[in-house]
């Protein structure tokens, strides 16, 4: 063996190495097995271009007319839904945001809970939130509004909590050192270093619920979501397909809008 | 300058920082303070020198409990502060003014705003909230803010300042507190020299004219010796020189920072 | 200390007009949007009062169809796991055929309408379009899954080829290396660790919805919440909930330590 050979450069080491293949063995194992018991006809795989092609076909021509009747106030409500419901959870996600962040909250037990709350609210999906709260409020906007905010607790506190803990010690060292009660170095020492980033997940949330508080009307939440409903269960496909065109651009211009403003703030 | 501790004699309550047989571990058995005491009072700047990693933060930040001391007393003006809490605590805190290396501004807020945070131990949390800050204070931020120079920055947010300003700000925000004592951690080592002298001469006068005793960290020994009156040689934890900076000699240096090629 | 006050500073703070107008009119709007949507006090109490019997029909949770509850849940990883799969593989030629320091615009304008199409779309719309398509069943999830992994991964994708060095580029192509090596060699390399980063994102995002495109019809667990929503089985309802809890912070659990043996 030469010497050289000693100084040998490698980008992993060995057990970093095993533990990747380790990864890729483990979802290859997960991905056989899974094709191997999921229950899919084959037939139907094969017969889905012809279907899409159908549903296309039916799609065309498209009913322009329907949206001045039937869809333009049902897409206003939607927006309003996304915009309340993102308020809603801010109003909500500060305080639970604030206890999650353990250099501010120093009781371990408090940290724990608010991640639970956090947890939990980004683990149900939006659209269980709305048969949710379908169920308490009955169907329409308050309970997709209501659904909206809570679905949005998780990420807008996670995110808040993030930033929160991120903030640069020393300013706070300073005004602790002054005296200051602990809701003055709040809103002086960590709001100010905070509130840009409050602001981006703010903006980035609404962008996100625009999208989802269009399909929770799906389950009766309100908005645009049960015009499509009532558009599917009837098949009107020439009505379909101008909701969905509507969604489409309605998502698309809140996101150039969202891109817009955060050039602006950053 | 002239320095009289006797000077102050009018005023009862003696303004003072009484550090008695201080420890500080952060790690059991492996004490970084050992059993330090001085005493510092009336019109005085004293400095502490050593070289880094020797508590020299860690000291002047058990002075005001940022960091608990592990054992000993702290007595602010007489108050022993050592064992307070909660209120208690942040009354005493709103005793001692601190400045910092990295000035530890809040950058966002305007200069006006990071002044007035030095009164934020006496203002009710919603009154800052709205920034209502009694006329008194805004009236006494505004002459301070004019008489270190900085009154047309008043309205500019603190993140546009140069670092010689942005001390300056620091230094007023510790002044507004109207404090008992004034510790500077450093305040001059982000700074170029020039700058330096001035936010040292800065601090030399404030203290004199507010009355109020200096306690400087400070590693540049030349701006120990020429602004001060007394200085506190720290090395390994300890205590090694105490005395005026005339009769600090090359071996007393020697013994504080080790070595001897640097002092040529 | 004493103040000058013979002299006057001026204010202490500039008066910041636009955001004072900000916040009003974000209180207008809010009680605007209020009324339009008929959001209001009275309903809302009302509303507890539901929501305090809907909880206590769900306590305590009724485990007792757990292999059905089981089966559900493997439906919903397998439709994850092959959804991710497919996902994966499709989403690396789309974000490469879509960046546009690599492609001309003809190629890439397509591609990025296409991943446009697949992000603007809530994963649900193309549930619903598929399940007409292809009939009820995991199939359509999958398909769902599928294109929902391609909006996210292809455009993330997509951004980091964006920003890669092209030196490396430069050199290969000056030394001749036809196009697929310069792919391999020059772009893949510079880009890999945050491709694995984003599918394993998406692995956990996929998770997430395939517990959720059932509700209309496309497989996993989803179908089988909403007939117990149907049917008011509140007490089953809450065990099929607590169970996607687990699955999702069980998976959030896996994706921390795969993230970790790839950093």
């Amino acid at each position: 063996m030469s010497q050289a050979a000693s100084y040998k450069w490698e980008r992993f080491t060995f057990s970093e190495r095993l533990a990747r293949f380790a990864v890729f063995l483990g979802f290859a194992i997960a991905l056989s097995l899974s094709m191997r018991s999921v229950q899919i006809i084959p037939e139907f795989l094969y017969d889905a271009p012809t279907q899409v092609a159908d549903l296309f076909k039916r799609m065309w021509p498209m009913d322009f007319a329907y949206y001045p009747e039937g869809i333009h106030h049902a897409m206003m409500e939607t927006l309003h839904i996304a915009t309340l419901g993102t308020l809603l959870a801010i109003v909500m996600a500060i305080p639970i945001g604030v206890l999650g962040a353990n250099n501010i909250v120093h009781f371990p037990l408090l940290n724990w809970f608010s991640k639970l709350i956090l947890v939990s609210s980004r683990s149900v999906n939006s659209l269980v939130w709305a048969l949710l709260f379908v169920a308490v409020f009955g169907p329409g906007p308050l309970a997709g509004t209501v659904c909206i905010g809570f679905r949005s607790i998780g990420f807008v506190g996670k995110l808040f909590a993030e930033a929160l803990e991120e903030v640069d010690p020393g300013p706070i060292e300073a005004l602790t050192a002054s005296g200051a009660p602990w809701f003055s170095i709040f809103l002086k020492g960590y709001w100010p270093q905070a509130a840009p980033a409050f602001w981006g997940v703010f903006l980035f949330r609404w962008d996100i619920n625009v999208r989802e508080s269009a399909v929770i009307g799906l389950v009766g939440a309100g908005g645009i979501g049960m015009v499509l409903d009532t558009a599917l269960n009837l098949f009107f496909w020439n009505r379909v397909s101008v909701i969905l065109l509507s969604i489409f651009v309605v998502v698309i211009l809140a996101e150039l809008l969202v891109t817009a403003i955060r050039k602006r703030i950053i | 300058m002239t320095v009289d501790a006797q000077s102050d004699g009018s005023a009862p309550p003696q303004r003072s920082i009484c550090i008695e047989n201080l420890s500080k571990e952060y790690v059991r058995g492996k004490p970084i303070l050992k059993n330090i005491s001085f005493t510092v009072q009336g019109q005085s700047s004293v400095a502490i020198i050593g070289p880094s990693g020797t508590g020299k933060s860690t000291l002047i930040r058990c002075v005001n409990k940022l960091i608990p001391p592990t054992s000993g007393n702290v007595y602010i003006s007489g108050e022993n502060i050592t064992h307070l809490t909660g209120r208690d605590l942040r009354m005493a805190r709103r005793k001692i003014g601190m400045v910092f290396q990295e000035f530890n501004l809040v950058e966002r807020l305007s200069v006006m705003e990071n002044v007035l945070c030095g009164r934020l131990g006496y203002v009710p949390s919603w009154r800052a909230w709205l920034r209502k800050y009694p006329q008194n204070d805004i009236d006494n931020a505004f002459a301070l803010l004019e008489s270190i120079g900085l009154l047309e920055f008043a309205r500019q947010r603190a993140d546009s300042l140069s670092g010689g300003q942005r001390q300056r700000v620091g230094i007023a925000r510790a002044i507004m507190q109207e404090p008992h004592v004034l510790l500077a951690d450093e305040p001059t080592s982000s700074l170029d020299p020039k700058t330096s002298v001035e936010i040292m001469e800065l601090l030399v006068s404030l203290s004199g004219e507010h009355d109020i005793p200096l306690l400087i960290n400070i590693h540049d020994v030349e701006l120990a010796r020429r602004f001060t009156v007394r200085v506190i040689g720290l090395s390994k934890g300890g205590i090694i020189y105490d005395g005026p900076p005339s009769e600090l000699t090359n071996d007393h240096l020697k013994q504080i920072y080790g070595g001897e090629n640097w002092l040529q | 200390m004493t103040a000058d006050t013979a002299k006057n500073f001026g204010p202490a703070f500039k008066t910041n007009w636009w955001a004072r107008a900000g916040w009003l009119a974000g209180f207008l709007y809010a009680a605007y949007a209020a009324n339009y949507l008929d959001v209001s006090w009275a309903r809302f109490l009302q509303g507890l009062g539901n929501g305090a019997a809907f909880l206590a029909e769900m306590v305590p949770p009724n485990f007792s169809r757990w292999e059905l509850l089981a089966a559900n849940l493997i439906e919903t990883v397998e439709i994850a796991i092959i959804a991710s799969a497919f996902g994966i593989l499709f989403s690396l030629p789309v974000g490469l055929l879509a960046a546009r320091n690599l492609m001309p615009s003809w190629i890439t304008w397509p591609f990025r309408a296409f991943i446009a199409l697949c992000r603007s779309f809530h994963p649900v719309i193309f549930a619903i379009l598929f399940v007409k398509a292809v009939g009820f069943g995991p199939l359509a999830g999958i398909l769902t899954l599928i294109f929902a992994s391609i909006g996210f991964i292809g455009k993330l994708f997509t951004e980091a080829i964006e920003e890669i060095s092209l030196k490396p580029l430069e050199a290969l192509r000056a030394a001749g290396a036809p196009f697929m090596s310069v792919i391999i060699y020059a772009v893949l390399p510079q880009v890999l660790n945050r491709f694995i980063g984003f599918s394993s994102y998406q692995l956990d995002a996929n998770l997430r919805n395939s517990t959720m495109v059932g509700i209309v019809g496309a497989g996993g667990i989803g179908g089988t919440l909403f007939a117990a929503f149907q049917r008011f089985d509140y007490d089953f309802l809450a065990a099929i909930l607590i169970s996607i809890i687990a699955l999702v912070m069980l998976s959030e659990f896996i994706s921390t330590r795969i993230k970790r043996v790839f950093q």
